[in-house]
């Protein structure tokens, strides 16, 4: 393996993350309780989506300057392994939302009426549909340059797309989801100095974790580009 | 400079007060106490550990293809 002491770094965290992320003292919250340590799991997913986004958008607009396909490949691996770290901090927050949101004491139709009307789900739901769209773009477009072409420009869009959706949005809305003032996690005021030893890590575990696969996804689609240059 | 310094870590202490532990909170004390939550740290490290596996195995292949390309 190439350039290994990041994916050491990687795994490393992530061992921690577990650990210390089950084993470590957190602060009592009423409603919470222990689920409260899933902030180093589903938070970290979209933290590690949001920062791929980013990667894959600085990608896109070197696409368009330079017009070098490696720009377009890995921009386009960014992207996907951002989906699929999105969809999981989806289905998690879904998880957690059934501890948490839901009155045991309602319907089902009930509970399931006041949880859609979640602004930071709509937004994310957009979000993710946006890019989404994007593979479908990209890959329905035969010709190679025009193909990248139109992706990176379509990126650009769904980039400047996550901030009403995700960022603005969310947080002008009344929601029962947590973080809506300031930067929720990013403030230092904001989270118990016990949860920043374990999240921070945590973060950086995960986002290297995608980048990981990204690397591997990219890599493979080089070999691909190779041998189609060469026939 | 030095008021907004002063002021900053005055607030920093507020964490003190602001996170006062509602210690009525349930948590799964006796969970830990009769050592299960091993168990489920057990089973995560052993998930992950078969993740970075097939990752590492993916990565070696891919080295492999490189080199003979």
């Amino acid at each position: 393996m190439k350039k290994a002491w990041w994916k050491i770094l990687c795994v490393v965290l992530l061992v921690y993350t577990i650990i210390g992320g089950l084993l470590m003292e957190v602060p009592r919250v009423r409603i919470l309780n222990e689920t409260i340590r899933n902030l180093y799991f589903h938070v970290c997913m979209w933290f590690a989506m949001m920062i791929l986004f980013t990667v894959s958008v600085v990608h896109a607009v070197r696409y368009l300057r330079s017009n070098q396909i490696k720009y377009d490949i890995l921009s386009r691996q960014y992207a996907v392994v951002g989906i699929v770290l999105g969809l999981l901090g989806y289905a998690t927050g879904l998880i957690w939302v059934s501890a948490t949101w839901v009155d045991p004491n309602n319907s089902a139709a009930a509970s399931f009426g006041a949880i859609a009307r979640e602004p930071k789900l709509i937004g994310s739901a957009i979000a993710l549909l946006i890019y989404a769209a994007y593979l479908v773009l990209r890959d329905s477009i035969q010709d190679v340059d025009k193909k990248a072409r139109i992706a990176a420009v379509y990126n650009i869009f769904a980039f400047a797309f996550l901030f009403p959706s995700i960022w603005i949005i969310p947080r002008l809305l009344p929601s029962l989801h947590p973080g809506g003032e300031g930067n929720p996690a990013l403030n230092y005021n904001d989270m118990d100095a016990r949860m920043r030893v374990v999240f921070y890590p945590a973060v950086l575990g995960w986002t290297l974790l995608g980048i990981w696969i990204v690397s591997l996804k990219v890599r493979i689609a080089y070999l691909n580009e190779k041998k189609f240059s060469q026939l | 400079m030095i008021k907004k310094l002063l002021l900053s870590v005055v607030f920093t202490f507020l964490i003190l007060f602001l996170f006062a532990q509602d210690s009525s909170a349930e948590m799964a004390d006796s969970f830990r106490s009769n050592g299960k939550i091993y168990v489920v740290v057990a089973v995560m490290l052993t998930i992950l550990a078969g993740i970075v596996f097939y990752l590492i195995r993916l990565d070696r292949k891919i080295s492999k293809l490189e080199k003979n390309s």
